[in-house]
């Protein structure tokens, strides 16, 4: 069974964008073990809004770590101390009696503060908007095994496929580079003979968008692939680098 | 009795043999020329499997799209967490299977009521779902020889399941949303991220835009078009304990009652027997455990019930009782299935256990899902190839590891049938106002076969809706963009401020949460997994007093022209407590037992389903009254000319 | 130019710059190595690297790599600070997979290009240098600019001097060992096959460089004669 715990939240609360923010620490009591990240806050925003105070305000949805919309910043890690769990996935016994819990939004330039624990991650929409497809519209298209396409590369391009769009990787690297996100997408479509005729087109202009919104450069030093819920790998930025490349000396 | 209004439903089936009809109407249909398609506005609220398909599909046809959702980014939508497949009848197996094998499997697995022509044309579109995903670069399984792999699933006696790992729904909402990002980049979708819909609003009958709260300031916008698209998914959340998303809610498809459209079989919601149990009073969601996990785990309970008195309040273990003292019911109730009876059947059977007190758990809500057996036969090698990740799942979750003890499961609500009524044009009952994916209620009737919740949003969505609308839109290529000043847009826009400033006003003691906790469990002890007379008239009873108690003691910190997450659940909240009243009256009106919906006094002396198909093998549709007044029903007879309907068995 | 637009582009051009700097001091380590065996072929070496036109044109183009490098550093490193915004994190942790040169690699760089100085103003400047000025007609001593075995003795007899070259090696290792994979990372030329071959090179080729130098350092410091 697991043990109740008592400890101090540590949280970042932020009216707005342009606002100061500071942190603002609140005590909690006999929380269960087995109670996940979002549901303690759960019970503190339960407790806040029971005083007519406002609640902190965080993203979260599906709370199964596919939709990536929670992004808390627990002591010192994008998603907290467990690995290849998004902040929903992580439960309360991993923490300590009489602990003091650091709760912080992602930041990041280009993730701008809309209130407390929550930003604003269009940008990666935006990216993804600059060529993060096939551009093929509906219908006319040959039957789905028309084109064979081995095992090993099928998986590889899952590998990629499997990320999230939480922004851990920005969140995480100490330059804000967001090369792991768009390195994902650009590998799936590479890897690929469906993506592979427009490879060149989506690199260029997914590493520009990426550019023009902010980002910082990679300098690899690996923290976005430690820290990733999906474990994206790093060969991808590799790959993304080879396709950006490729793609500009043969213009 | 519900009051039975006389109008007639039209649910516009078109002519000829089945297997001819879609292509007949397609032959038939009116369309928009591309000149004019420019000159069209078509709003689509929903960015999931139905509504990013949509608004992808309409927008390279060259209609204006505007998309709108309530999260940051539109793949977030709760199609992302289908984990197990899509169907489709491409028979690349060579087993056999065949578009009408697929229709037959889905109107048998729907207990016979769904419309006939739907699902046909469901089955008939399901290929080239997979060619289109295909060619957006989604990464399905996989052979050696580079073709598509597939898998068995429940209901089926083919292998017509296409998969992407365990993430099935994420590949494929992230190809629907890599397409929609394609249109928006060319211009031709514009999408309204972490807005809410909050009405639609009709001018002469016709759906003609909604009203929408910005949730970042909290401003309430006005928007037009010729027609609008809800793909706003299931209500599941009305029991706030669900395998849904936090933020999935039936709000949406609710305000389009409200305006007339009619609510059909609301009653119809599916329990997945696989899910991590409740463990305390302060969770937030249920977390659905695979299926598959039923091949090889034995479900069971004690047989003494000291036993279980034992092991609820944790004097025992589970290790502790010995083989001959366990009661494995599932295998004992149903020898020919055993353990891998349908969802429905397998949910009720772990109620009536719980409910007698052999429940384990310290709630005495759950069961044991043991892999004892399992690894005495096959190893727990093979064991772990098998379950290696659901098993690490598990145990993140619960902190107990299911190698050395046994899982504990209890069924939750995963999905609802029932939604908003449609033609098979998948128009409401309001002109211009349409409905697809989870939030209609066509093509799964009374309950839903796994993998076909992903085929059934994206045929909708790229390969139904997209012409279908058209033959709407060929009559409005005359109509001018509507403004947003017109009065019926400002009367709209009226009535939802009002509502929220009323919802403000109330200033209670009470948080949204804690009230809707209140409704699930309302919803869950009467109106969930077995129903009588009694217990839904209790329900309608006690959901009028949720529904006093919201409206007395209700409390919403801050303001409400700002972002305020306290009153974007409490309008949530408000319709969930409507719909948990649909859902109650619809089935009172169902006296019988079929699908996802099991009224106790309609069971044979098994304690099986028993359906009436003499007096209810119709849709029911639920019509709006009026603030506090009882819907009124109109029914839409389904005629099976294609199918004999029988019954399932599922013992010998 | 998408080299100097783009932040791939600007990251090229650290990986090349930086690559070739890995290969001059490969090449300087190996010579090194001779003044240890023979002070006389050592200085053959230094008096044929004297004030020649194709060992000037040599250092004018490492004089370039090093500034190249160093400017885009430092312009990525603007951008790279501004990317993260205003507010840093209360409590950050680095996670075990991460080298703490990756994350230091500039500050470390600061620290080469003083010992640069340091070492430019031991050596070149009494040695290349003075050649040049010579050369132009200055009234220089040039009896040791060709002696850089002399050089040699005469700077690492100072312990200090001894003390920082060692320091300077240290923060090269570390600069090296993850500049190197990182550089053919930038290029595009890695895989999660590669990744650790890289990394396994990259490694011993770095402390081959680094103890070929320090090798030199201290067996000078140690015992002065030989």
């Amino acid at each position: 069974m697991d043990k109740n715990i008592s400890f101090n939240l540590k949280v970042w609360r932020q009216r707005g964008p342009k606002e100061q923010g500071k942190f603002v620490t609140y005590p909690m009591k006999d929380i269960p073990g087995d109670t996940s990240f979002l549901e303690m806050l759960d019970i503190l925003n339960e407790e806040l809004v029971n005083k007519g105070e406002e609640p902190i305000v965080f993203d979260h949805d599906c709370r199964e770590g596919i939709c990536g919309m929670c992004s808390l910043y627990v002591n010192g890690h994008p998603h907290g101390p467990a690995t290849g769990a998004t902040t929903c996935q992580l439960y309360m016994r991993r923490f300590n009696d009489g602990d003091t819990i650091t709760v912080e939004p992602w930041r990041s330039a280009a993730f701008p503060v809309i209130r407390d624990l929550m930003i604003d991650r269009s940008a990666f929409d935006k990216i993804q908007q600059a060529g993060g497809y096939v551009s093929i519209n509906t219908g006319g298209i040959p039957d789905a095994n028309a084109i064979p396409i081995g095992k090993d590369i099928a998986e590889e391009a899952m590998d990629a496929a499997a990320c999230i769009g939480c922004g851990a990787c920005v969140a995480a690297c100490k330059n804000g580079s967001a090369m792991l996100f768009v390195s994902a997408k650009v590998s799936q479509f590479a890897l690929l003979p469906q993506g592979q005729v427009e490879a060149a087109r989506r690199a260029k202009s997914m590493v520009a968008k990426m550019d023009e919104l902010g980002f910082g450069n990679c300098t690899n030093t690996r923290a976005c692939e430690a820290e990733c819920p999906k474990c994206i790998s790093i060969s991808n930025i590799a790959r993304l680098n080879r396709e950006f490349i490729k793609a500009k000396l043969s213009d | 009795m519900a009051k039975i209004s006389s109008e007639k439903l039209n649910s516009k089936i078109p002519e000829g043999p089945l297997a001819e009809k879609w292509t007949n109407y397609k032959a038939h249909q009116k369309l928009v020329n591309p000149a004019n398609k420019r000159n069209l506005d078509i709003i689509v609220v929903g960015t999931g499997l139905a509504g990013a398909s949509a608004a992808a599909s309409l927008g390279a046809m060259g209609f204006n799209v505007l998309n709108f959702c309530i999260q940051d980014s539109p793949r977030r939508a709760h199609s992302i967490a289908a984990q197990g497949g899509i169907n489709a009848a491409k028979n690349y197996q060579n087993d056999g299977d065949s578009v009408y094998r697929l229709f037959y499997d889905t109107i048998k697995g729907g207990d016979y009521r769904a419309r006939e022509a739907n699902v046909h044309r469901l089955a008939e579109v399901s290929g080239a779902i997979i060619d289109q995903c295909v060619a957006q670069g989604v990464p399905f399984a996989r052979e050696y020889g580079g073709l598509l792999a597939n898998r068995s699933f429940g209901g089926a006696q083919v292998s017509r399941t296409f998969y992407a790992r365990g993430q099935t729904g994420q590949q494929l909402l992230l190809g629907a949303y890599s397409a929609l990002n394609y249109q928006v980049n060319l211009g031709k979708v514009k999408l309204y991220t972490r807005y809410e819909m909050l009405d639609v609003v009709i001018i002469d009958g016709r759906a003609r835009g909604i009203i929408a709260r910005n949730l970042v300031t909290g401003k309430i916008e006005r928007f037009a078009a010729h027609a609008v698209v809800i793909a706003t998914g299931g209500y599941g959340n009305t029991f706030f304990l669900s395998t849904n998303a936090m933020g999935s809610n039936g709000s949406a498809a609710l305000q389009c009652y409200r305006k007339g459209a009619y609510f059909a079989n609301p009653c119809f919601a599916q329990i997945h027997p696989t899910c991590i149990p409740v463990h305390g009073d302060k969770q937030s969601k249920l977390t659905l455990m695979s299926e598959s996990l039923r091949n090889d785990g034995r479900i069971w309970v004690p047989k003494k019930i000291e036993d279980a008195k034992a092991l609820q309040e944790g004097k025992k273990k589970a290790s502790d009782i010995p083989d001959e003292d366990r009661d494995f019911y599932l295998e004992r109730r149903y020898p020919a299935f055993g353990n891998l009876v349908p969802r429905d059947v397998a949910s009720r059977a772990a109620k009536e256990r719980c409910d007698k007190g052999f429940g384990v758990n310290n709630t005495g809500l759950a069961v044991f899902l043991d892999f004892k057996y399992a690894i005495q036969r096959l190893g727990k090698e093979v064991v772990k190839q098998r379950y290696g990740n659901l098993f690490d799942m598990y145990e993140e979750i619960t902190d107990v590891s299911p190698y050395e003890e046994p899982m504990m499961i209890y069924p939750a609500i995963h999905y609802t049938m029932g939604g908003i009524w449609v033609d098979y044009e998948l128009q409401t009952s309001i002109p211009g106002l349409f409905a697809i994916g989870e939030a209609n209620f066509s093509d799964h009737g009374a309950n839903r076969l796994g993998a076909s919740a992903l085929m059934q949003g994206l045929a909708d969505g790229y390969f139904v809706l997209p012409y279908t609308m058209q033959n709407y839109l060929s009559d409005q290529i005359q109509v001018p963009r509507f403004s947003t000043d017109a009065p019926e847009f400002v009367a709209a826009e009226k009535a939802v401020t009002d509502k929220i400033a009323k919802l403000m006003a109330i200033k209670g003691k009470r948080s949204v949460d804690s009230i809707h906790k209140e409704l699930g469990h309302v919803m869950w002890e009467y109106v969930g997994m077995a129903r009588t007379e009694k217990s839904l008239k209790t329900a309608i009873e006690k959901l009028k007093e949720v529904e006093k108690t919201f409206w007395s003691d209700l409390r919403i910190p801050g303001e409400a022209n700002s972002l305020n997450i306290e009153l974007e659940k409490a309008l949530r909240l408000l319709d969930f407590i409507e719909i948990g009243k649909l859902m109650a009256y619809d089935g009172l009106n169902r006296e019988e037992s079929c699908g996802g919906h099991f009224r106790e006094e309609h069971q044979t002396e098994e304690g099986e389903a028993k359906r009436n198909d003499a007096d209810f093998s119709y849709v029911a549709c639920w019509k709006y009254t009026g603030e506090g007044n009882e819907p009124e029903l109109l029914k839409e007879d389904l005629n099976y000319q294609y199918i004999k309907v029988q019954t399932r068995n599922y013992k010998n | 130019m998408w080299l100097l637009n783009s932040s791939v582009g600007k990251k090229v051009i650290m990986s090349v710059s930086g690559l070739a700097l890995i290969l001059f001091l490969l090449f300087h380590m190996s010579m090194n190595l001779v003044a240890l065996v023979s002070g006389e072929a050592y200085n053959m070496i230094c008096e044929f690297l004297g004030a020649n036109w194709y060992a000037l044109v040599a250092t004018a183009g490492l004089a370039a790599l090093v500034v190249v490098h160093f400017v885009y550093a430092f312009i990525l490193t603007i951008q790279n600070k501004k990317a993260r915004g205003t507010q840093d994190y209360a409590d950050k942790k680095r996670p075990k997979e991460v080298e703490w040169a990756s994350q230091n690699m500039f500050a470390l760089g600061i620290i080469v290009l003083l010992g640069l100085g340091l070492h430019l103003f031991n050596f070149w400047a009494k040695m290349q240098l003075v050649e040049v000025m010579h050369m132009v007609g200055a009234n220089v001593d040039v009896t040791y600019a060709a002696d850089g075995a002399y050089h040699i003795a005469s700077t690492f007899a100072n312990p200090v001097y001894v003390a920082a070259y060692i320091v300077w090696l240290a923060a090269l290792w570390f600069h090296l060992t993850h500049g190197f994979w990182s550089a053919l990372q930038t290029l595009g030329w890695n895989n999660k096959v590669w990744f650790g071959r890289w990394r396994c090179i990259g490694n011993i080729v770095t402390t081959l460089i680094i103890l070929g130098f320090a090798a030199v350092v201290v067996v000078s410091a140690i015992c002065p004669c030989c």
